[in-house]
């Protein structure tokens, strides 16, 4: 075993333990408080829990197949983000190959320039070549209704739904001294800040929610909740530290950029649903919404924890 | 059923969820083997296979497609698939050649113990109309087996995933909405059960409920 698998190992078991605590609690509030499944907040905290789970196993999974089984575990994720993105978008029959090349040519494409790491070309393709080709293959179509929209329609879910989320499995390339070999532990301060950050607003805003924050947009988000998730989630980062090539201090900050975009990226993603009159974006797991709920803070953040690191820690 | 058609269904069933992610709403009915006659709209070849997939494996079994003979008799492949994966009920379409009468083929099915899958509308949907007139077929089995419920089923958005004249499918979310059972009327009309009945599964598609687009 190498450095880095000791380090996942005392994080996934970490999280495991913690993960432990929460079913165990889950189940107890269950028994007393919702034993027919009526007590809403208690449902949605124990599919909350199940879905950590769900990701642990998935994180633990990548221990054991490293860079490929990353890259492609998040190919599968933009995949299944994209089905869900394109579904509710206006696409029509002129759109099928411009739509079919997404799927088939430039998410497959994008996820093969990481992993032979051709920073120079995936950090452009879908901003600069899908940009331009995709409305080129539309257009050949000849149908004009609404040409605007819908393009642009295609091009946000590739940029949101395969662009951002590549730079998750990106972070295994950038080389920064002194840490060779342990880049998987960046993806796990990456998620885990993320997902705390979320869990951590919640708890924060069940317990002293008062203030809406955005009420048209999100009405279950409070500023009480958002300050309290957002300290406590940067707490979490800065104590994290030891797995990263940061400082303590340096850890917190890039945690608080972190969460403020996961924030604001909820805050978007809910304005588009609420645009597209729907309440989840799937239903790729009953009852937990589609893969873009669960993704949403991450695709927000990912790219720009990315290149803050790659410009300031690393040599590529 | 043999290995090699099992594998098949199984191939065929897993390319389905990997485009579509379909899924099952069962708000009319539930999901128990029970002998019914499923009838949904029409766009596409995969509209059965999509219903198929979101039935409960042990249903499967059951459950057979009544399919145009002429389509699926046309080829090895296409023989193999309607035939012997999906066990279809292959009717003649054409009046006046045909020997065997498709209502008696499906009661004969039904007699059998098989649940049926049919599209009413007689052929695949190719216009902008959500739904076409219905064909008098499924009234004359309903009066030739009126115990047997009638299941409205909307299959929502495979028209999207493979537009006409399109080989290659485009992943889109699918979902298969069963409705609450039918019956016939003792002294209902032809018309008027047929109204019914196309209404009865129209009220299942977004577009009836405001939410379509």
């Amino acid at each position: 075993m190498t450095a880095p698998h000791i380090d996942l190992l005392k994080l996934l078991s970490g999280l495991a333990a913690v993960l432990v605590a929460a079913s165990i609690a889950g189940y107890i509030l269950q028994r007393r408080l919702s034993p027919d499944g009526s007590n809403a907040v208690i449902e949605n905290l124990n599919d909350r829990v199940k879905a950590w789970w769900v990701m642990i196993i998935l994180m633990g999974a990548a221990l054991l197949f490293g860079r490929t089984g990353i890259i492609l575990l998040f190919g599968f994720a933009s995949f299944a983000a994209l089905r869900e993105f394109v579904t509710l978008t206006d696409t029509r029959r002129g759109d099928h190959w411009a739509v079919a090349a997404a799927f088939f040519v430039i998410l497959p494409y994008q996820y093969y320039l990481v992993f032979i790491d051709w920073y120079g070309l995936y950090s452009i393709f879908i901003p600069v070549y899908a940009f331009l080709l995709l409305p080129i293959v539309a257009a050949l179509r000849g149908d004009t209704d609404r040409f605007l929209i819908r393009v642009a329609e295609v091009q946000w879910a590739l940029m949101i739904c395969v662009f951002c989320v590549s730079h998750v499995p990106a972070l295994l390339s950038l080389e920064i001294p002194g840490y060779e070999g342990r880049n998987l532990l960046l993806i796990a301060f990456l998620v885990v800040v993320v997902q705390s950050s979320d869990v951590l607003q919640y708890v924060w805003g069940k317990l002293l929610g008062r203030t809406r924050i955005a009420p048209d947009l999100s009405p279950s988000k409070t500023v009480e909740g958002f300050v309290g998730g957002a300290l406590s989630a940067t707490l979490v980062g800065a104590g994290l530290s030891w797995m990263t090539p940061f400082t303590p201090l340096q850890a917190g900050l890039l945690s608080l950029v972190i969460v403020l975009m996961g924030f604001f990226g909820g805050l978007v993603m809910s304005a588009i649903k609420r645009d597209r009159g729907v309440k989840d974006w799937g239903h790729l797991i009953a009852g937990h919404g589609g893969f873009i709920d669960r993704l949403d803070s991450v695709i927000f953040s990912a790219p720009i924890f990315f290149h803050v690191v790659r410009y300031w820690w690393s040599l590529t | 059923m043999d290995f090699l058609t099992r594998v098949a269904a199984a191939a065929i069933t897993l390319f389905a969820r990997f485009i579509t992610a379909v899924r099952g709403d069962w708000r009319g009915i539930e999901p128990v083997p029970r002998q019914r006659v499923y009838f949904a709209n029409h766009v596409s070849h995969g509209d059965f296979i999509l219903l198929w997939t979101v039935l409960p494996p042990r249903m499967r079994r059951q459950t057979r497609p009544v399919a145009g003979a002429d389509y699926w008799l046309k080829s090895p492949i296409r023989r193999f698939i309607g035939r012997d994966v999906f066990n279809a009920v292959l009717i003649d379409r054409n009046r006046e050649s045909r020997t065997d009468d498709p209502i008696a083929q499906m009661a004969e099915a039904l007699d059998g113990g098989a649940s049926l899958i049919v599209f009413p509308e007689g052929t695949r949907n190719e216009t902008d109309a959500a739904l076409l007139p219905f064909k008098s077929g499924i009234y004359n089995l309903a009066r030739a087996r009126p115990s047997v419920d009638l299941v409205p089923v909307w299959i929502d958005n495979l028209n999207r995933v493979m537009p006409k004249g399109e080989f290659v499918p485009v992943p889109l979310i699918c979902t298969v909405t069963f409705g609450a059972p039918l019956h016939v009327g003792a002294d209902e009309t032809r018309e008027a059960f047929l109204a019914r009945a196309r209404e009865a599964l129209f009220s299942l598609s977004p577009h009836a409920q405001g939410n379509g687009r």
